[in-house]
């Protein structure tokens, strides 16, 4: 078990003759606390998978050092960095039983058999394969097989942290609650490192504690699930998160508070001094409401959701959607909207204003 | 609901039906007949029973070239296999010189089998070939025209030069399947290179080297040509395997009805060898 640190880690793919190389990640400085429960969420071709692929040793990166409790591991090869990695698809050996396979990288270490069957007997026991440890591996279902790759990183007692990249793909959808809710249980019971990337919000969410948004080779935002979701450090963490995303409208700013076209927005986190650059004020469709007072807007749709429905409204030609419970009532005539200057923030080129801008 | 009655699609069968009569079926019939009756011409037969099958069964000529037949066919499998293994597993994965690779493999599965016994039957000449004249000047002595010890190596190397190629790219076929998670689930796990050889690469492989397997023993068990344009079965007897046997018997001797009888004996020997491998394969995959 340990802690995880990037210092400075780029990391560009060869580029084809006679281009430029493009950062797949760029500038990545952070530290993983030890038995923390990570999620990397981001778009496919985020380089989330190139950032798994660092911690486990199967890439090198072009710049930067990533060290493991302080010790540089940055040019370890895989099999000494001490990492477990659970795939997309289902790594199994076919030929060996459920018990062997569980074994397996137990055996490579040269542990002693009593111990070994003592370690897979436990593991199989919270894994709940221990009715079919004497059954070939082939013949599982795909969650089963899921289970024994993550199986095969939770026998070793010296793994520093497991990494799964996006595990549940191939998972049936009534099954992927399942396995994701028993991910969540065996990290509270063996308090291991785990990294789990994923382009699911959802999945991200309920598995980590800290959710580490990626978007375009940056870590845009560090966070609980709570605070991605109060306050967005970055346009692109709005959007991604929260269903619908969180509207980001254009304003000019006077006097430290937005204006959205000719209508003055209030918010409790007024900016100082100069912007320079695109400037935008960000609100979640839950924190807008109907008021008497406020942005005129124009209804398009209205969809209905069972306990809520989302609204999307217009003004001008920007698309706005709002959030209402069920039991409020949609205004007939002169619809007007209200932001809660509370979740009201501008950003500016895209990251938050009002605190030290990130690199 | 009515069903409508008609059968004539049937038809559509026929010409399929034709052709499998003709060249299979009608062959074969008149094999068995020559097996179990005795002709001296004018198509005129006597009934002879199982006569020629005792004959042959009992006859050491046939468990001669049986043997022989059996240690070319054993010997060509244990080197081609692993041969072929080996090479798959070093050929290049990715990269320019994987179609570089792939081509000089499939070069000698494309040239006539005849070729192939015309081409080493002059490479290994002793005075003249380069294989032969150099062993020679080497002092090693080397006459494959009257040494059986010399024959025998020279048919198994052609043997081995000419369809190694065959179980090398049905192998690289079978490891250009495993997914790279594999590989690197593997080196997490911390497995030797013999570990994941015996549990990632074997296993993938398993079902072409089955095909791989049958196909070789199949096509040396019946090896005609090849032996037959280098060695002509010789010297004295030493390379006459079964068909060759067989031949010189057909139509060297013109016993037909013994021919006839081997040719059945040959057939079902190879269908059950065939049948009882695959049969072990596929119940071993099912477990």
């Amino acid at each position: 078990m340990a802690q995880i640190r990037f210092r400075n880690v780029r990391h560009a793919y060869p580029p084809p003759k006679g281009k430029k190389p493009v950062y797949a990640l760029n500038q990545i400085n952070q530290v993983w606390e030890d038995g923390g429960a990570y999620a990397l969420l981001g778009p496919s071709g985020c380089g989330k998978t190139t950032l798994l692929n660092i911690i486990s040793g199967l890439l090198t990166p072009s710049e930067g050092e990533i060290l493991f409790d302080g010790a540089e591991v940055t040019h370890l090869p895989t099999s000494e960095r001490q990492i477990a990695q659970v795939f997309q698809f289902p790594v199994v050996y076919d030929t060996m039983t459920v018990f062997d396979n569980l074994a397996f990288p137990l055996r490579n270490r040269g542990m002693d058999e009593a111990l070994v069957k003592q370690r897979v007997t436990q593991i199989a026991e919270m894994l709940d394969l221990s009715a079919s440890l004497k059954k070939r591996a082939a013949g599982l279902t795909a969650d089963g097989k899921q289970k024994i790759s993550l199986g095969r990183g939770l026998v070793r007692s010296d793994v520093n942290a497991i990494l799964f990249d996006e595990p549940l793909t191939v998972i049936d959808p009534h099954l992927k609650w399942q396995l994701r809710s028993k991910l969540k249980e065996l990290h509270q019971q063996v308090g291991m490192t785990m990294i789990y990337v994923t382009h699911d919000q959802v999945e991200a969410l309920t598995f980590a504690d800290k959710v580490v948004v990626i978007y375009e080779g940056l870590v845009v935002q560090v966070g609980t699930p709570v605070e991605l979701f109060n306050k967005p450090r970055h346009t692109f963490v709005g959007y991604f998160i929260g269903s619908p995303g969180m509207n980001v409208l254009p304003c000019t700013v006077e006097n430290g508070q937005p204006v959205f076209y000719n209508s003055r927005l209030e918010t409790s986190h007024p900016v100082t001094g100069e912007l320079n650059g695109k400037l935008e004020v960000g609100i979640r469709p839950e924190f807008i409401e109907f008021a008497t007072d406020g942005i005129p807007v124009t209804i398009e749709k209205v969809e209905d959701l069972g306990r809520y429905q989302v609204i999307t409204l217009k003004h001008e030609s920007e698309i706005i959607k709002m959030v209402m419970k069920e039991d409020k009532v949609i205004p007939a005539e002169n619809p007007r909207v209200r932001f809660d200057p509370n979740r009201t923030r501008i950003y500016c080129d895209d990251w938050i204003v009002e605190e030290t801008v990130h690199e | 609901m009515n069903k409508t009655q008609n059968n004539k699609a049937w038809w559509l069968v026929v010409p399929v039906l034709l052709l499998v009569a003709f060249n299979a079926f009608i062959p074969l019939m008149t094999v068995v007949n020559y097996a179990f009756q005795e002709t001296f011409g004018d198509n005129v037969f006597f009934w002879e029973g199982t006569t020629w099958f005792e004959q042959v069964l009992r006859s050491p000529r046939f468990h001669a070239s049986l043997v022989r037949q059996l240690i070319f066919t054993g010997m060509i499998i244990a080197i081609e296999v692993p041969l072929g293994i080996g090479v798959a597993l070093t050929m290049p994965r990715k990269g320019p010189w994987v179609s570089v690779c792939l081509v000089l493999m499939a070069l000698p599965l494309l040239i006539p089998w005849n070729v192939v016994g015309a081409m080493w039957n002059i490479f290994a000449l002793p005075e003249i070939g380069l294989l032969g004249y150099t062993l020679n000047s080497m002092g090693i002595d080397y006459n494959f025209t009257n040494q059986p010890m010399s024959a025998w190596m020279t048919t198994v190397v052609m043997d081995v030069w000419h369809w190694t190629s065959l179980i090398v790219l049905l192998c690289y076929a079978g490891l250009s399947s495993i997914p790279d998670d594999y590989y690197q689930a593997a080196h997490i796990d911390g497995a030797s290179r013999w570990a994941i050889f015996r549990y990632i690469q074997l296993p993938k492989m398993k079902r072409v080297l089955t095909i791989a397997i049958l196909l070789r023993f199949m096509d040396s068990f019946m090896i005609y040509t090849e032996p037959f344009v280098l060695t002509g079965g010789g010297p004295g007897n030493t390379t006459t395997f079964l068909s060759i046997d067989l031949v010189k018997i057909a139509l060297g001797q013109f016993d037909l009805g013994p021919a006839a009888a081997m040719s059945l004996i040959y057939f079902l020997m190879v269908l059950l060898i065939c049948w009882a491998f695959y049969t072990i394969m596929m119940r071993n995959e099912e477990q």
